[in-house]
This record gives C-alpha cells, structure tokens and sequence, in this order.
C-alpha cells in the first residue's frame, strides 16, 4: 500500500514538474505572440495542477490529516487560466492588428471584439505610440 | 523516491521561473510581459505547495490562494489598461 502511494505521488510530481517547465520554455521558445500564449495558459497550468494533486495525495497518505484545501486552487486556476488568456490575446490584437487587416469573420459583421459597441484598434486612436509595438514584433 | 521526485519538480519549477524571468526582462511586446508575470505566479504557486510538501505543513495553503487570486486579478486588470487606458471605469 504504501509503495503504490509513494510511486502514485512521485509520478504526479514528476508529471507536474515536467508540465511546468515545458510551459515555461514554450514561453521562451515559441515564435510570436499568439503561440506564445499556448504555452503557459495550457502547459503550466496543467503541471500547477499535478503538483496541487500530489500535494492533497501527500496529504492523504502520509500526513497526519488529509487537505483537501488544494483543490480548490486548482479548482480556481482552471478557471482562470482561460480567461487570463483571452484577455491578453485581446489586448494583443488591438495592439497589432486593425479590423481590416484580418481574415474575414464568414459572415456580414466583423469580428465581436472590433465590433461597434467594443474597443476599436489602439492603432485607430492615432495615438503617440502609434505602432510602437508592431515595430517591436518585426 | 517521493525526495527526489520532490527535488526534480523544485528544479523544474525553479528553471521555469528564470525562463519566465528572462521573458519579463527581453519581452518584444507588452503584452507578452504581462503573460510572463502571470506565468511566473502561477509557477510561484506550484513551489509554494512543493514547500508546503517538504516542510509537512498545510500552513501556506492560505498563501498559494493569495497568489492565485491577485495573480488573476492583477492580470486581467493590467489586460484591461492596455485595452482602454483605464481599470475602472
């Protein structure tokens, strides 16, 4: 019983730490921006949830009352991860790009997030910084 | 084994926050800075409990939600900035 807890939470271990650093070298290693948001939002979070898994095994079996308090920060991280992702690549597409320069919606309105009522292109504001980050991506 | 596998996930959370770290410092764009900083308290959370699991203590339970819940917060909100120039409207 006892080997099968221990191979149970060094695997999640392991698992988790190898998820967490391959979401973090996807970071650094992927090409640009769009794809660079797979990496953490997906990979990393999925290791913080094997390490949160083996720490409530941990608990479980070894320590001298179960927790189950882990869960719930996993519960609240694969909750969040996706919303934290859209939102950055929201502000990364206002940033980039204007809403005539991408690829048509396949029906008669534009894209949601350029529509009327939402955020219109940083870059249509005319601003001081106009293509400051467009020169930075090329 | 639970020591070593215990160690491993150190070093590769640990190796995953200076990747992290050099994205913050070497970022071509802003957004990918606040993408950064959001992965690095995520991966601030999983040591937290790698911690919590060396030291046989359920103690820093109440910091990793800390750091979750302001991680989130803090991002979306800076996400926000970019997008309108302003939090709260």
């Amino acid at each position: 019983m006892s080997i099968f807890a221990e191979i149970l939470v060094s695997a999640l271990l392991v698992i988790g730490g190898i998820f967490g650093l391959v979401g973090s070298y996807g970071l650094v290693k992927l090409p640009d921006q769009m794809t660079r948001l797979h990496a953490p939002t997906k990979a990393a979070t999925l290791g913080v949830g094997g390490i949160l898994l083996a720490s409530v095994a941990w608990f479980g079996f070894f320590g001298e009352h179960s927790s189950w308090h882990e869960l719930l920060i996993a519960l609240f991280l694969f909750m969040t991860a996706p919303i934290t992702g859209l939102m950055i690549a929201k502000a990364h597409m206002h940033l980039s790009w204007r809403a005539e320069e991408l690829p048509d919606s396949g029906e008669d309105r534009n894209w949601a997030t350029y529509g009327d009522s939402a955020e219109r292109s940083l870059l249509d504001k005319g601003t001081d910084d106009e293509g400051t980050e467009r020169d930075l991506r090329e | 084994m639970i020591g070593y596998a215990l160690y491993f996930a150190f070093i590769c959370f640990g190796l995953g926050l200076l990747f992290c770290l050099y994205r913050v410092v070497f970022a071509p764009g802003v957004s990918d800075r606040v993408l950064a900083l959001d992965t690095m308290t995520v991966n601030m959370i999983a040591l937290v409990a790698l911690f919590g699991i060396l030291h046989d203590t359920t103690m820093y339970f109440e910091i990793m939600l800390l750091f979750a819940m302001v991680g989130f917060v803090s991002t979306v909100a800076y996400a926000k900035f970019i997008l309108r120039g302003d939090v709260i409207e």
